[in-house]
C-alpha cells in the first residue's frame, strides 16, 4: 500500500506561489492499476514525481509500504560516455540488484548488440529508448509508475515492452499519465481525474472519463 | 518523507548509491582507457613536483634555510585538497540532477561521490611523495607523524564543509559560482602555502590567523618539522570554524533538497 497524506504542491512563480495539488490523500493497493486523467498542467507528473520520490511534497507525507518504480518516462537519464553495460551497473548499484542476474536480460531485450559496450553517446534515439525500457525493466518493483506513452521503437519491440510490463507484471501496481484513452481504458480498472489542485477516485473508467469531458 | 525503512538498510543504500557515483564518476572523468583512474593521484603529483622543483631551483629567492621540498609539498598538498575540493563541488548538482530520479540519490551523495574522490586523491598524493622522498634519503623522516595525520584529518574536514557550502551557494547563485574562482584563488595566496606565520610581522599575523586553512598548514608543517621551527595555530579555532562551517554545509544540502528537481 502507498498512502498519500495531505499532499501540497505548490511552485514559485513571479505573482506568487501557484498550487498544483490541494491537500490531496489517496491510496494505492497492491495490484492495482490506475490511470490519472487531467489536462494539461492539471498536476498529473507533478503527482506521478512525488509519489516516484523525485520531487517533495511543499506539505504532507506518503507512506511507502511497496516498493516503486521511478517514473518510467522511457527518456532516460544517461551518461553519455559511459557504455550501456556501465549504464545497467550503476543502476543496479543503486537499487542493490544483482548486476550479474540483469546483465544477460538487459543485453538481450534491448537488442544493442555489441553497441551494449559502446558509449551511449553513440546511441541513436530509438536505441537509447530501448536501453531505458530495458534498464528499468532490470529492477522489479511492486508499483510502476508511467509517465508518458509507451511507445518505444518500432511496432515489433512495442509489443515486447507491452508483453514484459503488463503481462510477465500483471500482479503488480500501474499508475498510468496518459492522453491516450484507449491505453488507460487497455490496463486500468480505476482512475484519478485531477482538476483544479483536487483529485476524486473513480472505480469506473468509463464515469472517470465522464467526469472529465464534464470538467473540460 | 518515507517511513520504516531501517537505519541499517538506509545505510546500506546510501553506501550503495555513493560506491556507484563513485565508480561512475572515475569512469567519466578518466576513462578506462591507458593508466584511467591513476591520473586521480598522479595529477596532484605531478602539479605538486613542478611546484616543488621550480621552488627547490629559486630558493635563493625565499631567504629561509628550512628545507625547502618538505615545504613545498605540505603546502601545496593542502591547497590542492581545499580548492580542488570545493570547485568540483561548484557543479557537483548541476551535472548530476537527472540522477534525482531515483529516489535513493540525494543531492548529498553528490557531494559525498567528489569529495571522497579528491580526498583521496590528494591524500595519497601527499603520502606517496613524502614516503618516496624518504625514502630516497632527499629529506628526513617527520618528527611527530600523529601530529601531521591530525592536521591532515582537520583539512579534509574543512575541505569537507568548505565543499557542501560553496556547492549549494553556487548552484542556488550564478553569481557565486562566478565570484568563487576570485575568491579561492585570494585565499589560495594566504592560505599559508608561500610562508610560515613566523616570518610574518606580528601585525599580519593576528590578521592572517584569522584564515582557518593557516592553521591546518601550519600544524602539519609543525609535525614535519618539530619543535624547532616555531609555529602559530589554534587548534580551537580551526575545530570551531569547521563544525560551524560542516553545519551551514549540511543546513544548505537540507534546504536545498526540496528544490532539486530532475528535468
Amino acid at each position: 500500500m502507498i498512502s498519500l497524506h495531505h499532499i501540497t504542491k505548490t511552485y514559485p512563480t513571479r505573482k506568487g506561489p501557484k498550487v498544483i495539488l490541494d491537500d490531496i490523500s489517496l491510496g494505492i493497493a497492491k495490484g492495482e492499476k490506475i490511470g490519472v486523467l487531467g489536462r494539461n498542467g492539471s498536476g498529473k507528473s507533478t503527482l506521478i514525481r512525488i509519489i516516484g520520490g523525485v520531487e517533495q511534497p511543499t506539505r504532507g507525507y506518503i507512506e511507502r509500504g511497496m516498493t516503486v518504480s521511478w517514473p518510467l518516462a522511457f527518456g532516460g537519464a544517461f551518461q553519455g560516455s559511459l557504455t550501456g553495460l556501465d549504464n545497467l551497473r550503476f543502476i543496479c548499484r543503486i537499487y542493490g540488484t544483482d548486476i550479474t542476474q540483469a546483465t544477460p536480460f538487459v543485453e538481450e531485450f534491448a537488442e544493442l548488440g555489441t553497441y551494449f559496450r559502446e558509449p551511449v553517446k553513440t546511441y541513436s534515439s530509438g536505441m537509447r529508448a530501448r536501453l531505458a525500457f530495458a534498464l528499468s525493466m532490470a529492477i522489479e518493483f511492486d508499483c510502476y509508475l508511467i509517465d508518458e506513452t509507451l511507445s518505444v521503437g518500432d511496432t515489433r519491440f512495442h509489443e515486447k515492452c507491452q508483453i514484459e510490463l503488463f503481462d510477465k507484471r500483471a500482479d503488480r501496481a500501474l499508475l498510468i499519465v496518459s492522453h491516450m484513452p484507449k491505453q488507460i481504458r487497455a490496463h486500468c480498472n480505476t482512475a484519478f481525474v485531477l482538476d483544479a489542485g483536487r483529485i476524486e477516485r473513480f472505480d469506473n473508467i468509463d464515469e472517470a472519463y465522464a467526469s472529465y469531458a464534464k470538467r473540460t | 518523507m518515507d517511513t520504516s525503512t531501517p537505519l541499517r538498510r538506509s545505510l546500506g543504500i546510501q553506501f550503495g548509491v555513493i560506491g556507484a557515483l563513485l565508480m561512475r564518476e572515475t569512469l567519466t572523468r578518466y576513462g578506462r582507457r591507458n593508466i584511467g583512474f591513476l591520473w586521480l593521484f598522479l595529477e596532484p603529483m605531478i602539479f605538486t613536483m613542478l611546484i616543488t622543483t621550480f621552488w627547490t631551483l629559486t630558493r635563493g629567492l625565499h631567504g629561509s634555510d628550512l628545507p625547502i621540498i618538505p615545504f613545498a609539498i605540505t603546502g601545496y598538498s593542502s591547497v590542492l585538497l581545499w580548492r580542488n575540493g570545493a570547485s568540483r563541488c561548484t557543479n557537483a548538482i548541476r551535472t548530476n540532477t537527472a540522477l534525482l530520479y531515483h529516489r535513493n540519490v540525494t543531492v548529498l551523495d553528490f557531494f559525498a561521490a567528489r569529495l571522497l574522490l579528491e580526498i583521496a586523491g590528494s591524500t595519497t598524493s601527499l603520502v606517496v611523495l613524502l614516503v618516496v622522498f624518504i625514502l630516497v634519503g632527499i629529506i628526513d623522516i617527520p618528527a611527530n607523524p600523529i601530529m601531521m595525520v591530525a592536521a591532515w584529518l582537520m583539512l579534509i574536514w574543512f575541505t569537507i564543509g568548505l565543499g557542501l557550502t560553496v556547492g549549494v551557494l553556487a548552484e542556488r547563485s550564478e553569481g557565486f559560482d562566478r565570484a568563487w574562482r576570485t575568491i579561492s584563488f585570494l585565499l589560495f595566496h594566504v592560505s599559508g602555502v608561500f610562508f610560515m606565520v613566523d616570518w610574518l610581522p606580528s601585525k599580519v599575523q593576528e590578521w592572517i590567523l584569522w584564515v582557518p586553512m593557516v592553521h591546518g598548514v601550519e600544524m602539519l608543517r609543525g609535525g614535519y618539522y618539530g619543535p624547532t621551527v616555531p609555529t602559530h595555530y589554534d587548534l580551537g579555532y580551526f575545530v570551531t570554524f569547521n563544525a560551524v562551517l560542516l553545519l551551514l554545509g549540511l543546513f544548505l544540502v537540507d534546504r536545498y533538497k526540496g528544490s532539486a528537481v530532475a528535468q
